[in-house]
């Protein structure tokens, strides 16, 4: 399965380049140019990796980030700040992103640090899987709550 | 002058290099000069004034004081001799009416008066004489032989004749011995007249005029009306010499005045015409030896305002100087922190500037970046151009300059960059070793010998210790770029005015030139453009220094070495937000 991929940055130029980009290396890519259009996709689908720009028209990286944890806890976020906002990008870590890069970025990079945070949230995944395995061992009534 | 030479130097430095753009621009020079005139004139010139007319007021007093001495002098003496004249006239006067002419022509009765003469006048007489109206001298006594002498042809005799007494010159005579002559006529009883004639030494003159004591060398002696001296003076010739003077115009009373003398010396002269006598008394005396005093008392003077104006002058050009020298320290240092201030205000709108321009550069740059990394993708995964080198060539050389772009837009980044400073305690030596090993693989390559010396007494610093090893890394870095392979690197460190500590990192490097070292601090001034440097070193290094409320000096001289002095608070309280 292909990795899905939210892209949300302002511009239209560099989001559409990128999200081809990322396409021909096999990922499934969503893009959005701003944080509210990026959080009602959110809403209606699941992704498993938000590529976020920190300085947005709107709603901002940083509020946006925090929306995306509250309503979906396990998607990993990495940040993408394009000047003096480092600062914003490591408060954003703080906040439960996976990292941040620096524009312009090398796409290998970018793509090594969505492959890892995909692996995380997969892992985690995994993990509460195996968690629910445990307990709908323990109790398959439980099996029956999510249903 | 050595002092002139001290204070022009102590100004000079300002005269060559004024500084630039300042508004508090002073002529030191001008200052000093203005300050000493006023206060040396204010002070100087009542007291040079008041000290000439002391001066002045005092030769006065002294010169009227010798000329009311003179005068003195000149009276007292004329009265004795008037006096001692008119005795012998009136004693004669006396003689004439108290005989009888033929009992003067007694000779016993003539030498009897001679004798009484002497006993009761003393010295002076010489001789007595009867004259008879025709001139014949008919009776005489005396030491000389003089009997029977005409004098009918002569000039005194007619005198006497007339105005019925006669005082003459001194002279000589058939006697050869100065002496005078009085004479008074008598009238016998047949009424023709007739002369008695009495010789007088000059001797008692002489001995009153010599006892007077007369201060200044003074000489005191008596002339004819023609010039002649009547009695020996000490300095101005014997009897009988013509004085050398000019002889005074007559004067019912005593004079005093200037001359010159032979060898043209003043001279200070009194006299006084003696009444009914050819005599005139004079006091000679040498103004010199009579200043004598005051030129001593002068002298006190003079020495006295030497002494006082060389102090006040003294006084007045180290004040002037000291103050001078303050004011300008002061305006200096106030110069140098509006430049600091100014030196700022420039960096932090520079780094606004970058960080915005940064900023506006890095989203274009990341949209290059990303189109152009897609046409490689295409090429790549399309594989219609992958073997084209020339097109990869093309898209490799796009992206190459893109991630040179990144870099300065990313060094610009942090020249303005407001991080929170997280102040801890750092061991400054740690912290040297810790950026030098960074450093450590180069420095053998290039067989460059770092010396550290970190003085014993250096505390623990309280400091950003992110900001401390950049600025260290930084100025190590230039250091590394300076000096060829085998040079020298010097760091040291020692503690500054108590609560600040100065690192000194030196190299024996290429040096910096002096118009480019007041721009070293400035973005993008580099000298090696074109070789990777992006000019922002020096500028982060700077704008970090001052976020943890130091400061850094650079000293430099081409081809010998550069010197970098970053003086840091050891409990750094002051950062920039």
């Amino acid at each position: 399965m292909k990795i899905r991929v939210l892209l949300v940055d302002d511009e239209k130029d560099f989001v559409d380049a990128l999200a081809e980009r990322l396409s021909m290396r096999n990922y499934d890519v969503t893009v959005a140019l701003r944080g509210e259009e990026a959080l009602d996709k959110l809403r209606q689908y699941n992704f498993d990796v938000v590529i976020l720009d920190v300085r947005m028209p709107g709603i901002d990286g940083n509020e946006v980030l925090s929306e995306i944890k509250r309503i979906k806890p396990l998607t990993e976020v990495i940040m993408l700040t394009g000047h003096a906002t480092v600062e914003s990008a490591i408060e954003g870590m703080k906040q439960g992103a996976y990292d941040y890069l620096i524009k312009p970025c090398e796409t290998e990079d970018l793509v090594t640090k969505i492959n890892r945070a995909y692996e995380k949230k997969a892992e985690h995944e995994e993990r509460i899987r195996e968690a629910r395995v445990k307990e709908i061992i323990s109790s398959p009534r439980a099996a029956l709550k999510d249903a | 002058m050595w002092f002139r030479e001290k204070i022009r130097r102590s100004f000079q430095e300002n005269r060559e290099a004024p500084r630039r753009g300042s508004t508090y621009q002073f002529n030191y020079r001008r200052i000093w000069k203005l300050a000493v005139l006023l206060t040396g004139g204010v002070s100087l010139i009542p007291l040079i004034f008041i000290t000439a007319v002391n001066y002045e007021a005092m030769r006065h007093a002294i010169e009227s004081e010798m000329i009311f001495r003179t005068t003195r002098v000149v009276s007292n003496t004329c009265l004795s001799i008037s006096f001692f004249v008119n005795e012998r006239k009136s004693a004669l006067n006396f003689i004439v009416h108290e005989n009888t002419f033929e009992s003067l022509n007694s000779r016993e009765r003539l030498s009897r008066i001679l004798g009484d003469l002497k006993r009761s006048f003393g010295g002076g007489f010489v001789d007595l004489g009867v004259v008879d109206a025709a001139g014949r001298q008919r009776n005489y006594v005396g030491p000389y032989n003089l009997g029977g002498k005409d004098y009918s042809g002569q000039k005194w005799f007619r005198q006497v004749l007339d105005s019925g007494m006669y005082i003459s010159d001194v002279f000589l005579g058939y006697r050869k011995v100065p002496h005078l002559v009085i004479a008074v006529k008598g009238m016998s009883r047949s009424g023709a007249p007739y002369v008695l004639r009495a010789a007088l030494s000059t001797t008692p003159f002489e001995t009153l005029l010599s006892q007077l004591e007369v201060a200044g060398m003074g000489d005191v002696f008596m002339i004819n009306h023609e010039g002649i001296l009547q009695t020996p003076s000490r300095y101005h010739g014997g009897v009988f010499e013509n004085i050398y003077l000019p002889v005074p115009k007559k004067r019912p009373n005593t004079e005093v005045l200037e001359g010159k003398g032979p060898l043209d010396e003043d001279l200070i002269i009194g006299y006084r015409y003696i009444d009914d006598t050819p005599f005139i008394l004079m006091v000679v005396k040498k103004k010199k030896e009579c200043m004598k005093p005051w030129s001593c008392t002068g002298l006190k003077l003079i020495v006295f305002l030497l002494v006082s104006v060389s102090v006040i002058l003294t006084v007045i050009l180290g004040t002037s100087t000291y103050l001078v020298k303050k004011i300008k320290i002061a305006d200096e240092k106030r110069s140098a922190s509006l430049h600091q201030v100014e030196y700022a205000n420039k960096m932090a709108s520079i780094g606004r500037l970058a960080a915005s321009v940064a900023h506006e550069i890095n989203n274009p740059l990341a949209i290059i970046n990303e189109k152009a990394g897609l046409i490689k993708d295409f090429f790549t995964f399309g594989g219609k151009y992958a073997e084209d080198p020339k097109l990869m060539g093309l898209v490799d050389g796009i992206l190459t300059s893109v991630k040179r772009a990144g870099t300065i837009t990313r060094r610009l980044l942090n020249f303005s960059r407001n991080l929170q400073a997280s102040v801890e305690p750092i061991h400054l030596r740690e912290a040297i070793l810790e950026v030098l090993g960074f450093m450590g693989k180069e420095a053998e390559l290039r067989e460059i010998k770092i010396h550290v010396d970190v003085a014993q007494d250096i505390p623990v610093l309280e400091t950003d210790r992110g900001k401390l090893q950049q600025i260290l890394l930084n100025i190590i870095n230039n250091a590394f770029a300076a000096v060829s392979d085998g040079g020298h690197i010097d760091i040291r460190s020692r503690l500054e005015k108590k609560d600040h500590v100065a690192i000194i990192i030196a190299d024996d490097g290429c040096g910096i030139s002096k118009e480019d070292l007041i721009r070293i601090y400035e973005p993008f001034f580099s000298t090696k453009s074109g070789q990777g440097g992006t000019g922002l070193g020096l500028s982060i290094t700077y704008s970090l220094v001052q976020e943890i409320g130091g400061s850094i000096h650079a000293e430099s001289e081409l081809g010998k070495g550069t010197r970098f002095t970053i003086t840091i608070p050891i409990k750094s309280e002051k950062t920039k937000t």
